[in-house]
């Protein structure tokens, strides 16, 4: 692990575990937009991993942005940080400069209407990639001006519609290279895939925890096999969640990941609903409260793992791009990723 | 609680080099190999080709020169396993030895057994199997029970072994037996030792798969002597060194390529242009492989780097073994075609042989239930 990657390790735990308290979850749950929290995070430049230093940013990778997104998902950070780490890419790989302030993406045409954007009435700009004239553009409108209707995920977090009618064009380019038409569903199911392993990372940690303190028949209950089994379970399914994650922020940072995003994304959000039910079933009746913090999690999941396309759609994506190669191109290619 | 770490790497450039020196043999030596040989994956045992591996330095490729190895990396290792894998080529006859009987010798054997054994091993002429399980000693390995009393010079030998694969085709069997009893500390006594499978007093009989085939014996040790200087490491060391044993197959890519050859035909079945139902089932299926592959292939990174990856390593087991036994499942639910032995298409064959086989890779080398346990225990749990 390199010294960015230590550092920013070390920042993000420290101020999440610090901020993000269960109060905090609570009252972004009730509309509140933290924006402590949200100062804090731009101030600790966690904001921008990807962008050059020339233009504000980190100047990181890939690599560097998938510590902030896992911990974003393993704390249930209620900030749009995924959605303006991927907008703020979009907009430097199109030589754009960033506005400050929260982002987020949006796959639609310049002036439709665009549903459940994540987090869209307390972003200040909102990132579009589209393609015009067969050229994928980056185009950068404010969110000011256009009318929002609210709507929610299971966890509360905005998923609003935005009418980009009136929706004034701050600054628009071609999207340079790397960043495809289909740029906004590919890169929000990569980040998608960060937050569920990092949630799973959370579970497994929880469950854990929660089996070696709750007594029953006089003894912790984790010293039944039935429950040590299927945590075991758990622990695998977040192992193999938090490595396609991995594997795929690797391919992005080579250029051309969708083979990679489509696999993190079906293993992730797969991983995602039986790591949630086995760690509900560890908690039994207290972890199906609200009191108990583990649904700002588990909540998370069961939605994450649908938004930027569930786990059906890009199975499909991806056995149609085998099936194209066909069989004896699958080894070759999966040893030269 | 451990916490468990899988960092992703590059494999070093003369590992890719060596793939495509592999790939080459691969292709002359199994030519067009119908897919249900292929489907044995490691279970193919085949002398003849694993002396054209041990000609080309593929066996023992990692050990010291001296020993007949080439000291080359675990990574070149790894790739050539995969590759050896993927195409489902016959290496049963050296893959005992490979992976676990040379390198038990080379930690904890004399100077003399190394000699003795390893630079045939290399060369692809001692084919190995392992004598662990007994009758009444499966998943509780440790309680079992068969006797190697010291007598002058050596061992006697009584007593009786079970699932012991290829011991019929194989020259020399790495044996645990036990030394000393007693019965509050069943983990201490055992002592493992090299044992010529032509020994008088050993007598084998087949133990029929339920497929109908015959990799499994039963081996029954009436008063067999086994010299002294065939005993492997200290009297009583046995345990430690079973488990170090063990430690070293539970990561590598036969946890979960042994259903590929299934994978392939489903690929070619569905052809290029498949429905969604089709595509989404292949689609599944790729994204849970190339993730494993990940996922062992950085077991193998720590390895190299020094650093003991246990708990990763039962992690990929279990991980790999539950993907390699659902393949069978997926396939039947999407096209429900029927199962054959000998007949009918590539698909139903590979199907039928490994439908039947598939309930043994959550067995061997370690059941399911122990492998969870053990993660169990990296888990804080106990």
């Amino acid at each position: 692990m390199n010294e960015l990657r230590t550092i920013l390790g070390d920042v993000v735990t420290r101020l999440f575990t610090d901020r993000v308290t269960k109060e905090l979850l609570e009252s972004a749950e009730q509309g509140q937009w933290p924006d402590d929290l949200w100062q804090a995070v731009e101030e600790n430049g966690l904001t921008l991993p990807l962008v050059p230093e020339s233009k504000g940013g980190a100047g990181g990778t890939w690599g560097d942005a998938l510590v902030v997104v896992r911990a974003a998902g393993r704390h249930a950070v209620p900030l749009p940080l995924a959605e303006t780490i991927v907008g703020s890419w979009f907009l430097s790989e199109a030589g754009l400069e960033a506005p400050s302030g929260p982002l987020t993406i949006a796959p639609v045409r310049l002036g439709g209407t665009a549903a459940r954007v994540p987090w869209g009435r307390a972003a200040g700009h909102v990132v579009i990639v589209t393609g015009v004239e067969g050229r994928p553009m980056v185009a950068l409108t404010a969110r000011g001006a256009g009318e929002v209707t609210l709507d929610q995920n299971l966890a509360r977090e905005p998923r609003d519609t935005l009418v980009f009618d009136a929706a004034p064009v701050v600054a628009a380019a071609p999207a340079g290279g790397r960043v495809p038409a289909n740029a906004v569903w590919l890169y929000g199911a990569l980040v998608r895939s960060a937050q569920m392993a990092g949630g799973l990372d959370y579970l497994l940690r929880q469950a854990s925890q929660y089996a070696t303190e709750r007594r029953q028949f006089g003894k912790p209950i984790g010293s039944f096999q039935a429950i040590q089994q299927n945590l075991a379970v758990l622990a695998g399914h977040t192992a193999a969640a938090g490595t396609a994650a991995a594997h795929a922020f690797r391919a992005a940072d080579r250029g051309d990941p969708a083979f990679e995003i489509a696999a993190a994304k079906v293993r992730v959000g797969e991983a995602a609903g039986i790591g949630a039910s086995i760690t509900h079933q560890a908690h039994g009746a207290i972890g199906f409260t609200y009191e108990h913090a583990l649904h700002f999690v588990t909540r998370r999941l069961w939605s994450w793992r649908a938004e930027f396309g569930g786990e059906g759609d890009w199975a499909v994506e991806l056995g149609r791009s085998v099936a194209e190669r066909g069989a004896d191109a699958l080894w070759p290619h999966l040893t030269a990723r | 609680m451990q916490t468990f770490r899988f960092e992703l790497g590059d494999l070093p450039a003369e590992a890719e080099s060596l793939r495509a020196e592999v790939r080459e043999f691969l292709r002359r030596e199994l030519g067009d190999a119908a897919p249900v040989r292929r489907a044995h994956s490691w279970g193919g045992f085949d002398r003849e080709f694993s002396r054209k591996m041990g000609a080309r330095g593929w066996i023992g490729m990692t050990w010291p020169k001296r020993y007949g190895g080439h000291e080359r990396s675990a990574l070149e290792r790894y790739v050539l396993l995969e590759e050896m894998l993927a195409a489902g080529a016959p290496v049963s006859a050296h893959w005992i030895a490979d992976r676990q009987s040379g390198p038990l010798l080379l930690r904890f054997g004399t100077e003399a057994q190394r000699e003795k054994f390893l630079p045939a091993i290399t060369r692809g002429e001692l084919a190995f199997a392992i004598g662990m399980s007994e009758p009444d000693s499966g998943s509780d390995l440790a309680s079992l029970r068969t006797r190697a009393e010291r007598v002058a010079g050596g061992y006697r030998v009584n007593g009786t072994k079970v699932w012991t694969s290829n011991a019929h085709l194989a020259d020399y069997m790495i044996a645990t037996f036990r030394t000393h009893h007693d019965p509050a500390k069943k983990h201490e006594g055992l002592t493992q030792f090299l044992v010529d499978t032509k020994l008088e007093g050993i007598t084998m009989s087949p133990i029929i798969d339920l497929a109908g085939s015959h990799h499994f014996n039963m081996v029954v040790f009436e008063d067999a002597f086994v010299p002294e200087d065939m005993r492997v490491g200290e009297e009583g060391a046995g345990w430690k060194q079973v488990t170090t044993e063990l430690a070293f197959e539970r990561s590598g890519p036969e946890r979960y390529l042994s259903s590929f050859a299934l994978l392939l035909e489903l690929i070619r079945e569905v052809g290029k242009d498949p429905g969604e139902r089709a595509a989404a089932t292949v689609g599944r299926l790729v994204a849970h492989l190339t993730t494993l592959r990940q996922m062992s292939l950085s077991v193998a990174l720590m390895l190299q780097a020094g650093e003991n990856p246990n708990l990763e390593a039962a992690v990929v087991k279990d991980v790999g073994t539950t993907f390699e036994q659902e393949v069978p499942e997926v396939v039947h639910a999407l096209l429900g075609v029927e199962p054959t032995i000998d007949s009918g298409s590539d698909l139903q064959q590979v199907l039928g042989f490994l439908t039947q086989r598939a309930p043994s890779f959550s067995l061997r080398g370690g059941t399911r239930e122990i492998l969870r346990g053990i993660i169990a225990r990296g888990l804080g749990l106990r």
